[in-house]
């Protein structure tokens, strides 16, 4: 592949060394608290296996958002719209056993055990996010590249797109019950087959070195920094690989506001809202912006994917 | 059952007559003081700025809706609210300058570009302005001496800016979340039936309680 991994400085520091320490000492004192994860604290602490991993020449050398952040101010419609909806509900979802389907135009069509696909060693990737809301963080994900499971089941020449399926299980997921419902369920996402076989995308499993919060979209989800946040869908329970670009919630939902491609663009507005810069979420009252950067920062990496595509018409 | 009704009503009217008008001014702006405060002890999540933004932008708008709600509160139940009518008119009118406030200020940091470059482009931001451009004349002549100044005709035609000020109030909320949720869409609801109900004819009190009878008849 003509792909060179982009070294930037800093970029081979050690998770332990990047993550704040007083997070790490945070995260007990989160999960003592936590009634929704009550059942944890009542295993040993060796229990709460850290996940092993090997840092990656793709992370940001930028500070990662406090791990209470990023596990309490979520969007994840299937537990209800609220940003604070999803720590509050997800932990009604069962995630062991779970198994995902990979199937469409692949040689080796599979539904695999979660823990058949997930290498024993995975990459810590501190990547940046950006919502579409204009939000930002930047998260030390755990997780694998897509490209290695989609080599597993040998996608066939006709296979052009990958679409992404979240569970769909009202019983355990609030949202999808009710009256009024946010989107029609499952929710589901697709990239392009380049875009997935991409070195940047991944399938994580875990963050801050443990394994994924119900709420972050336990227990697989996918990762796709240089695109807005929606399009990291969570919960994996479906990869099909297709001939035909694939239908995706948000551009079901408002096929003006929401694009297929949903890159990370400063220059072509939201219709109702600009995307030129972006709030990093924090605790303070006086919020932190920064401008936000074409492609999320991964211009670089990414760039020549979309070489002569006009970007303000493929949103 | 309608006499029932009516005796809890004349009850209700009876009572609030007795009530003060100054002191509801600390209770209605209690909740703005809580926001403010939880923003700023670090009680409200992790985008405080958002949160404290929304919160008093949302309770301009349930003020706003009391305020509407008064006349067709009277003309259909006989409940006289009309008295504290300036009261919840004027605390929608401050929560919408703290809302603007702190758009201005925590939000966009008074980065004067962005913000005309919103003003001009974002149909959100000029619904939201406008709205609040509609209640500045309305506080500015809520009081009693200029009532008297504009006459009573000039002054209640004046006043009816509350009218579209509400509807783009509740429009400005539908168009800033992400998607079509219950929330905004239950508020704008309420608007349109407050607005709606004001096309119909009206009933004096009395004969809407002869109404009630009648029905049970």
């Amino acid at each position: 592949m003509a792909y060179r991994p982009r070294l930037a400085a800093g970029a081979r520091i050690l998770p332990s060394e990047i993550t704040p320490k007083e997070v790490y000492f945070n995260r007990r004192a989160l999960m003592a608290g936590a009634a929704g994860v009550a059942a944890m604290t009542l295993l040993p602490d060796a229990a709460v296996a850290a996940l092993e991993t090997t840092p990656s020449p793709f992370s940001t050398d930028e500070t990662p958002t406090p791990l209470e952040a990023v596990t309490a101010y979520n969007n994840f419609y299937e537990f209800g719209v609220g940003k604070d909806e999803p720590a509050r509900y997800a932990e009604a979802l069962t995630t062991d056993p779970w198994s995902v389907a990979v199937d469409g135009l692949v040689a080796r069509p599979a539904t695999f055990a979660l823990e058949d696909i997930v290498p024993k060693v995975q990459e810590e990737r501190i990547y940046r996010l950006r919502c579409v809301e204009g939000w930002s963080m930047v998260i030390p994900w755990v997780g694998f590249p897509l490209s290695d499971l989609l080599a597993r089941v040998e996608p066939l020449g006709s296979a052009r797109y990958v679409a992404f399926e979240t569970l769909e299980r009202p019983d355990e997921m609030r949202g999808q019950r009710g009256f009024f419902q946010a989107l029609d369920w499952p929710y589901t996402e697709g990239l392009r087959l380049d875009e997935a076989l991409h070195p940047l995308t991944i399938l994580a499993t875990g963050l801050y070195g443990e394994p994924l919060p119900n709420q972050n979209g336990a227990p697989l989800r996918l990762v796709v920094p240089w695109k807005y946040g929606f399009k990291s869908i969570k919960s994996i329970v479906r990869i099909s690989l297709t001939e035909e670009q694939p239908p995706t919630s948000w551009s079901r939902q408002a096929p003006r506001e929401y694009g297929f491609y949903a890159n990370v663009n400063p220059d072509v507005s939201h219709p109702r809202w600009s995307q030129e810069k972006e709030r990093r979420v924090g605790p303070g009252l006086i919020a932190a912006y920064q401008p936000t950067l074409m492609f999320n920062g991964y211009e670089e990496d990414v760039a020549h994917l979309y070489a002569g595509m006009d970007l303000k018409a493929n949103y | 059952m309608a006499a029932t009704a009516r005796t809890v009503v004349e009850a209700l009217n009876g009572a609030l007559k007795r009530v003060p008008v100054l002191p509801l001014y600390f209770v209605a702006l209690a909740p703005g003081a809580w926001l403010f405060l939880a923003a700023l002890t670090g009680r409200l999540g992790f985008e405080p700025m958002k949160a404290l933004e929304q919160g008093l932008g949302l309770w301009a708008l349930r003020f706003m809706i009391a305020t509407l709600a008064a006349t067709p509160l009277l003309d259909w139940t006989g409940l006289r609210l009309v008295r504290f009518r300036r009261m919840l008119g004027l605390t929608a009118f401050y929560y919408a300058l703290a809302h603007l406030a702190t758009y201005l200020a925590l939000d966009q940091q008074f980065g004067w570009s962005f913000i005309l470059a919103d003003l001009a482009k974002r149909p959100y931001i000029i619904i939201g302005m406008a709205a609040f451009a509609a209640l500045v004349p309305l506080a500015l002549t809520s009081t009693d001496a200029m009532v008297r100044r504009l006459g009573a005709a000039a002054w209640r035609k004046l006043h009816r800016l509350a009218y579209p000020a509400a509807a783009m109030m509740a429009l400005h909320y539908l168009l800033l979340v992400k998607s079509w949720t219950a929330e905004p869409l239950a508020y704008a609801a309420i608007v349109v039936v407050l607005l709606a109900l004001r096309l119909v004819p009206r009933r004096a009190p009395r004969r809407a309680a002869g109404r009630v009878a009648a029905q049970q008849a």
